[in-house]
């Protein structure tokens, strides 16, 4: 197929589509309105259902009834309407039922700002809910690999009974990229019936039943065990990340995800041309974090920056990952004003003139 | 080999379409492009602008701080977005709407009266058509054949717009081509 020129929104919805969801159940919040927009007119064409709920709370649980059918499904919002849907999401994460949830973020807290942020990195990777559970966290800094994340998303929430989240910012929402999709694209995992799905009970196989009430503690025990094994595999199998200029010599190292690593991409490329040497690794699955990568991308360099569109939510995974074997700095913008890549380069220079000041591991 | 330009004028002015021609061209020429709107807070008929970005190699950043053009269609866009172009960019100034020049000696300036031409051609809603005309003459982004293409694909549906924004479009061409000569 040919490459379209696209809005973030509007492929994250049609890579949905090309997955096989069928079904979307939403309420509108800027700056991701074109993906249920896109969805409201794309669905009837191929015999689906767009659903405008009436709040956050009802889309998300009108998705964990559709999703416990065993039919795709996706919902999408921005920071505010996700915390709303935290509830349901620790329900489905508990149910193990498999969703694409998309995050387009915006400002917070509270209702915020419609500008792009990152901070609700914590809200994603941490937990947000209540209970022991983990979403499987990706985060695209293009609008193609919005589209190709949401389609691997749809494979891996199937595999592993898992909600799978997309975390981009507004940035990803509104942009225009060229996007193509494959037409003969195959599952990137193995993907088995979905017997355990609520579909009418006939006798032949053994009642479903969607649930994440155990009452006897050592059931709900061995339940939760079970969940964290599925968290373990992740781990172990779906951590996804890339480094530029890691095959070189460098004195910095950037750790920077979603759009927020394009800007460091145009700064390294600035900072080249004068002389200084800067390389990036920018996780693309938040859970699982690419922890042991970074140790590695990190022992050519002095120190390391890490750059977001929050106060620093990443960063503790980027200590945990270096274990204070490396001195770790700083730089992030909040409130959906962007760090450019001027800014970007200035924090280098000062970093590699000492003048920066280290982030305290106190 | 990177080019980029915020457009900036009045919602309604075309502006966010000419910028999306302009990226939809560049991808059509094999090219990486972005495009980027504003989505502030706006109300009707106040600012609009978006940032287009087109290159050879993948496109880093696609929010600009010091664009190499700006275009812009009003004063509130002039006042804006003249102090970011980069020093050796090109500022283009609708000079129809907008009645001051600009007073920075380290960059290119050219006066474009986008809305009188597009009067004269008959085509009053075709200003944003000149103004895509000329930032392609002087900047040579894209090639003016390439968008010409875009502009009959783009108008497919409105075929009497067509010639008259394909009329409008290299009256800017020539403007700009003459700016850099």
């Amino acid at each position: 197929m040919a490459k379209k020129l696209m809005k973030g929104s509007e492929a994250i919805g049609e890579a949905a589509v090309q997955a096989g969801c069928k079904l979307f159940y939403g309420y509108p919040i800027t700056p991701q309105n074109e993906i249920p927009e896109y969805m409201s007119h794309r669905l009837p064409q191929i015999g689906g259902t767009f659903v405008q709920a009436e709040s956050e709370v009802s889309a998300s649980n009108m998705l964990y009834g559709a999703a416990g059918s065993g039919e795709r499904v996706m919902t999408s919002s921005s920071s505010p309407g996700i915390s709303l849907m935290t509830e349901a999401i620790s329900y489905m994460a508990g149910s193990e039922l498999p969703v694409v949830l998309v995050n387009i973020m915006r400002a917070g807290p509270g209702l915020g700002g419609i500008l792009p942020s990152q901070a609700d990195y914590f809200q994603a990777t941490k937990g947000g809910g209540h209970g022991d559970y983990r979403l499987l966290v990706l985060a695209p800094w293009s609008v193609q690999e919005a589209a190709d994340l949401v389609q691997d998303g749809f494979d891996l929430a199937d595999h592993y009974r898992n909600p799978v989240m997309i975390l981009g910012d507004g940035l990803i929402g509104q942009m225009m990229e060229p996007v193509e999709f494959h037409k003969d694209r195959k599952p990137i995992k193995e993907l088995k019936e979905k017997i355990w799905a609520a579909t009418g009970y006939d006798g032949t196989r053994p009642r479903a039943i969607i649930n994440s009430l155990f009452l006897d503690p050592a059931t709900l025990e061995k339940h939760n065990h079970k969940l964290q094994a599925k968290y373990a595999e992740m781990t172990r199998d779906e951590i996804r990340y890339e480094t530029y200029g890691t095959d070189k010599d460098y004195d910095i190292l950037i750790v920077a995800y979603g759009t927020v690593a394009r800007v460091c991409s145009t700064a390294m490329e600035d900072l080249e041309a004068d002389g200084i040497k800067a390389a990036m690794i920018r996780p693309i699955s938040l859970f699982p974090f690419p922890y042991e990568a970074i140790r590695k991308a990190a022992d050519k360099a002095d120190a390391v920056l890490v750059v977001e569109l929050s106060a620093g939510q990443m960063i503790e995974d980027v200590r945990l990952a270096l274990e204070g074997n490396k001195p770790i700095h700083f730089h992030g913008r909040m409130g959906g004003m962007l760090a450019s890549p001027e800014e970007v380069m200035e924090k280098v220079k000062e970093i590699k003139a000492g003048k920066s000041q280290e982030v305290s591991h106190v | 080999m990177q080019n980029d330009v915020i457009m900036a004028g009045f919602g309604g002015q075309g502006i966010l379409l000419i910028g999306k021609m302009l990226a939809y061209t560049g991808m059509q020429e094999g090219l990486e492009v972005s495009w980027m709107p504003s989505y502030g807070p706006e109300m009707r008929g106040g600012t609009a602008n978006c940032t287009v970005v087109i290159s050879d190699r993948p496109v880093g950043s696609p929010v600009i701080q010091s664009p190499r053009a700006v275009v812009a269609m009003n004063l509130p866009s002039l006042d804006k977005f003249e102090p970011m172009v980069r020093k050796g960019g090109l500022l283009l100034i609708n000079s129809s709407l907008i009645d001051r020049s600009s007073t920075r000696d380290d960059i290119r300036i050219l006066l474009v009266p986008a809305n009188d031409i597009a009067m004269e051609l008959k085509n009053p809603r075709g200003g944003n058509m000149v103004a895509l005309g000329a930032y392609v003459g002087s900047s040579h982004a894209v090639p003016i054949d390439a968008v010409e293409r875009v502009v009959r694909e783009t108008f497919s549906s409105k075929p009497q717009v067509i010639d008259a924004n394909i009329a409008a479009l290299h009256r800017g061409y020539e403007l700009g081509e003459q700016a850099v000569a």
